[in-house]
């Protein structure tokens, strides 16, 4: 089984997979994220259609405001 | 000028010194986080700070934020530049009191070693960091999430992702209840500094 790895946790690839569906998936409901995949940012805009690819590492980082 | 230069860092590492003199240092926002982390970078004589905020200064940013009352709606980077000065003549500052935008960060920031995010709202610190992981992927970026409240300094911890570092508790939100106070955020704001003259040694300028 081909799988990906989110924040350390080894999950199933799907052909086809989002930003978006991992988000889903994990139940990752913060307002606001970075998300990098094999340590390169993969842009707000791009969520819905960037296909994460198999064996990928994915990082989904919380950001909080106060500065 | 040179006796106050050797006599400012008397009794700092001179190999140190040198690097950091090398160095350019981008700050965007010198709110409570940035800047506690401009006077900590300037004391250890960074060669050059680049200021980014279009905000002026205000009688609430006192209770956290390195201002004097006798500075209050004066343009903070400008502030901030001023209070530096008096501090050291041996860091230059430029400052822009710009809001950042993908459009002007590369002329704002195109030229530093590394960038210290201390914006204030996470959309604004999330456009920053992609933006700038994007255009400068190689390049050392230090933010910062979650640093309102009091004490639990157990919870506040580095996290690094490539290039991009986070320092912050990664939970605590300013909201009702929850508000940023001078200890904690200059707590945050110094580990970032001290990551940055970390980072700055390695790179070794």
């Amino acid at each position: 089984m081909l799988t990906i790895t989110v924040n350390g946790q080894e999950i199933p690839w799907e052909e086809g997979m989002t930003i978006r569906n991992i988000l889903n998936k994990m139940n990752y409901s913060f307002r606001m994220l970075v998300i990098k995949v094999n340590d390169k940012v993969v842009k707000k805009e791009d969520w819905d259609s960037f296909q994460v690819p198999p064996g990928a590492d994915v990082k989904v980082i919380h950001l909080i405001s106060g500065g | 000028m040179n006796d106050l230069f050797n006599d400012f860092f008397a009794n700092q590492n001179p190999e140190y010194i040198k690097i950091w003199q090398n160095s350019v240092v981008g700050i965007a926002g010198v709110g409570g986080l940035g800047s506690n982390i401009a006077i900590s970078l300037t004391r250890a004589g960074i060669g050059k700070l680049i200021l980014a905020d279009p905000d002026t200064v205000s009688n609430s940013n006192l209770s956290r934020q390195q201002y004097f009352l006798n500075q209050v709606g004066l343009p903070k980077v400008a502030a901030l530049k001023d209070n530096l000065m008096n501090i050291s003549p041996f860091t230059l500052v430029n400052p822009y009191p710009l809001k950042i935008t993908p459009v002007n960060l590369s002329m704002i920031f195109g030229k530093i070693d590394i960038l210290i995010e201390a914006l204030d709202d996470a959309d604004q610190k999330q456009m920053l960091i992609e933006n700038w992981q994007e255009l400068y992927p190689e390049k050392y970026i230090i933010g910062a999430s979650g640093i309102a409240g009091v004490g639990k300094n157990e919870l506040i911890h580095t996290e690094q992702i490539g290039t991009l570092f986070l320092i912050g508790d990664g939970i605590s939100e300013i909201e009702d209840g929850v508000y940023p106070t001078a200890a904690r955020v200059a707590v945050v704001a110094n580990m970032q500094a001290n990551l940055c003259l970390e980072l700055l040694l390695q790179k070794g300028n």
